[in-house]
């Protein structure tokens, strides 16, 4: 009786997903062994985080029947990652979360894959991107800064970033076209490393995450000057002073024409059946209602959007066009 | 400083708890296992069990996890000892005098040694962050990719010269682990180099794998080669060893300090263990009166690297709360951990959780005392395991290479490129080609290059960057004279030949 109150329970959950609504109530799926969890960067970074919260998550609330395993294969830039799941056709057992390699990681590299080789699952939201400068610079806003830079020679400020050629960097070259200015771009490890660096004077700005620089920022090492979104962030919780995520102006309404929005969406290998997607659409839904979740998403200063189904896709069709056009226009494109 | 104190105390509160007492010898024995799987490390193993610890506080969670970090740090180095594999990159350097130790029958001296050590370094180091932490805190920030690339220029410097081998040799070795190295993403300019379109290739040849291989896989065929004898079989097995062994250490006291002052150096710059190890072997060889010795089963050779591995081990701890950059592997998953629990690591952690800072800083004094009772009872325990004939335990270590091998990256091409360094690691030995500096091209190879590399960015192009400040210039200064020392001696000797002719 328990197994069939279980099915049903499953069938109801897919019926409720409008874009499932047409599949047999009879056919809801559970996975039946450990489910791989592939983060394709290194252990620390942002997308690390989030998979072992995520991980914590589904095992403290006990979200899932069998366990997930966070693996990291972070070689070639995460090509080595999406690799993995690309080979693993119809093997419903692996679910991989995405940074914004998923789309430069082909293109700089020539690693042959593209998110159409794997199967949409969900977007969980959205990574903002922030400029920050030491605290002890004397810009307070983004106007100040960019008029700094153009006082200067090409190449005098230097911007410090994670990877080569990723979203750091993309983004530095959008700013750049936006101020008119070279600027030296210097590449790091990981987010935290930057954030030290600009905390040690040893580069004059980066493009953290939020959550990459927010505790040097909470002790007055660094200052944000503005966001790389279209509005300024909701979360008005104190964190130095009386200065909160929602007091940072956006860039563009500084005068600095650049947006950028980094994916954290998950994906499954190629072949799998909508059932299986469904799952997983159903787990990260209970998962974003969790208190844990919350917290993360407000100490991350995160873009809360959520997508599944088609509307998930159309929106990685547009994102990619969008990174197709940047990487080119800067040059980026592997055998170039 | 007196608050310091006064925090310590109440932290030792928090920690000594017998519930945190336990979790710490569940910690410290899970992490000796997880040290002696050679693949397996303590990156893997906190990152397994994290977790498991989300129902717990957050003092007594850290408590469990550094533990298995502390463990893994001892654990590593019995591998080293007893069969010339080394569970952790940094134990690379216990093997080099370890080894020959357990192959003369004293392994238990030599298992004594390096345990009593760790603690030595871990202890100091632990001591060095209690007094002077938001000092230690403000010098790592003075690091930038100059500074970086100073020290492993120091590292590798300190390096040169102190193998038997001729220096053709030494340097073939040490480009073929730079070769090894450069494969894979190149993280300057995003590209793909040395892969030639072979998907295995992108994620380059982890240390691990060659390790295991070069002295685990490559010392099994030697020793097959030699009639299937393990040459330490001879070791009398004496409960009274640890005691007789910490006898003999007090007169080592010099080479101690010295490396306790490189360990925790390295570890809050971050450069890391591994180089500490690797450069706590060079000075010692270089300074001791012993130092012709070393590499025959000296038991300073084993003392200095471990000494060195755990003080930056632990002194890494401190650019991690601080600064909220991790020191080591196992310290980012760490890192990850905390932020799960809704800590903050960074400037204002020793403020706002001041409680959960030193419970955990006195959870370091508490583990390690707790680490060293737990591995010195061992001792006799693990030096035995060289009685069981080799056609028995061969064929084990080999499966637990392959596992090793295996649990790196989930790769099963892995395993393979283990057994084809295996090959290569007893050709090199046949050949007399050292392997420590290849092996420490592969470890250091990589971040020397993008320190480098960052540095000249930054610069323009510009050498001048590596003299630009006081304490780059020192740093490279101290490099160069190391890196030519040998030839000074050299000339120094002709010169006194010169002048008194016998």
């Amino acid at each position: 009786m328990k197994h069939f109150h279980a099915l049903g329970l499953g069938a109801v959950a897919a019926l409720g997903m409008t874009a499932l609504s047409m599949l047999p109530a009879s056919a809801a799926w559970e996975p039946t062994k450990p489910v791989e969890f592939i983060v394709p960067a290194g252990t620390g970074g942002g997308a690390d985080q989030m998979a072992r919260t995520l991980q914590g998550i589904i095992a403290k609330h006990s979200l899932m029947s069998t366990q997930l395993v966070v693996i990291n294969k972070s070689g070639g830039a995460g090509g080595e990652g999406f690799l993995d799941v690309k080979n693993a056709k119809g093997n419903p057992h692996k679910i991989v979360i995405t940074l914004s390699n998923l789309f430069t990681t082909p293109l700089a590299t020539g690693i042959p894959f593209n998110w159409k080789d794997m199967t949409p699952v969900a977007m969980l939201a959205l990574d903002e991107f922030v400029l920050w400068v030491n605290a002890s610079e004397p810009y307070k806003t983004a106007g100040d800064y960019v008029a700094a830079i153009k006082a200067a020679p090409d190449g005098t400020f230097k911007m410090g970033g994670t990877g080569s050629k990723s979203e750091d960097q993309i983004i530095t070259v959008a700013f750049e076209k936006a101020v008119g200015k070279k600027m030296t771009y210097i590449p790091y490890k990981g987010g935290g490393e930057v954030a030290v660096q600009l905390v040690g004077g040893h580069i004059n700005s980066s493009v953290n995450n939020p959550i990459e620089a927010v505790s040097q920022w909470r002790g007055d090492k660094v200052r944000p000057l503005c966001v790389f979104d279209s509005k300024t962030l909701p979360y008005t919780d104190k964190i130095l002073g009386d200065l909160s995520w929602s007091s940072v102006p956006t860039c563009v309404s500084s005068g600095v024409d650049v947006e950028y929005l980094m994916l954290r969406g998950i994906f499954m290998p190629p072949g799998v059946t909508d059932e299986q997607v469904a799952y997983f659409v159903e787990l990260f839904k209970k998962v974003r209602e969790t208190p844990e979740w919350k917290q993360l998403m407000k100490d991350g200063a995160f873009n809360q959007t959520f997508m599944a189904g088609a509307e998930f896709k159309t929106w990685l069709e547009a994102a990619e066009a969008t990174h197709k056009g940047l990487m080119q226009e800067a040059g980026f494109i592997a055998g170039n | 400083m007196f608050e310091n104190f006064i925090n310590l105390y109440h932290g030792f509160h928090i920690a000594a708890d017998p519930f945190n007492i336990l979790l710490m010898a569940v910690g410290i024995l899970l992490g000796v296992i997880i040290g002696v799987l050679p693949g397996l490390g303590g990156a893997n193993g906190v990152a397994i069990l994290l977790p498991l610890t989300f129902s717990m506080s957050p003092t007594s969670a850290i408590i469990l996890l550094t533990c298995i970090y502390w463990g893994a740090l001892f654990g590593g180095a019995i591998t080293s000892v007893l069969f010339n594999i080394p569970g952790e990159p940094w134990s690379v350097a216990t093997t080099f005098d370890g080894h020959p130790m357990a192959r003369n029958g004293k392994a238990g001296e030599a298992l004594t040694a390096a345990f009593t050590s760790s603690f030595v370094g871990a202890f100091v180091a632990v001591i060095m962050i209690t007094l002077i932490a938001p000092l230690v805190a403000q010098f790592a920030l003075q690091f930038g990719p100059a500074e970086k690339f100073a020290v492993y220029f120091l590292a590798f410097a300190s390096f040169v010269g102190m193998s038997k081998e001729p220096p053709a040799k030494t340097i073939v070795s040490m480009m073929i682990g730079f070769a090894l190295a450069a494969v894979g993403l190149d993280m300057v300019t995003g590209q793909l180099r040395l892969t030639f379109g072979s998907t295995e290739l992108l994620n380059g040849f982890d240390f691990l794998i060659a390790v295991i291989g070069l002295f685990g896989i490559g010392e099994i065929l030697l020793t097959m080669e030699e009639g299937l004898e393990f040459r330490g079989k001879a070791a009398k097995i004496d409960p009274r060893i640890v005691w007789k062994t910490w006898k003999t250490l007090p007169k080592y006291w010099a080479t101690s300090l010295r490396s306790c002052i490189i360990g925790c150096w390295m570890g809050i710059t971050p450069a890391g263990a591994t180089p500490a190890s690797f450069m706590a072997y060079g000075v010692a060889k270089r300074i001791s009166k012993n130092g012709k010795n070393f590499g025959n089963g000296e038991i300073e050779g084993v003392i200095a690297p471990e000494t060195a591995a755990h003080a930056a081990g632990t002194s890494a701890m401190l650019p991690m709360l601080a600064l909220g950059v991790p020191g080591s592997p196992t310290a980012a998953v760490l890192l990850g951990g905390l932020l799960i629990w809704g800590l903050q690591p960074g400037p204002m952690l020793f403020v706002e959780q001041s409680e959960f800072v030193w419970g955990l800083i006195a959870s370091m004094y508490l583990g390690n005392v707790v680490g060293l009772i737990l591995v010195l009872t061992t001792v006799p325990l693990f030096a035995s395991i060289l009685r069981i004939p080799f056609s028995i335990i061969a064929p084990v270590i080999l499966v637990i290479c392959a596992i090793g091998a295996y649990t790196v990256n989930n790769n099963v091409f892995d395993v393979i490129m283990m057994l084809v360094f295996g090959v290569l690691g007893y050709v090199l030995k046949k050949t007399n080609y050292p392997l420590a500096p290849l092996v420490l091209a592969i470890v250091l190879g990589d971040s020397a290059e993008e320190a480098f590399r960052q540095s000249l960015l930054s610069s323009g192009g510009s050498l001048g960057i590596f003299f630009s400040n006081g304490l780059v210039s020192t740093i490279m200064g101290i490099g160069i004279i190391a890196g030519i020392w040998p030839l000074l001696q050299i000339a120094l000797n002709r010169f006194r030949r010169v002048a008194q002719p016998a």
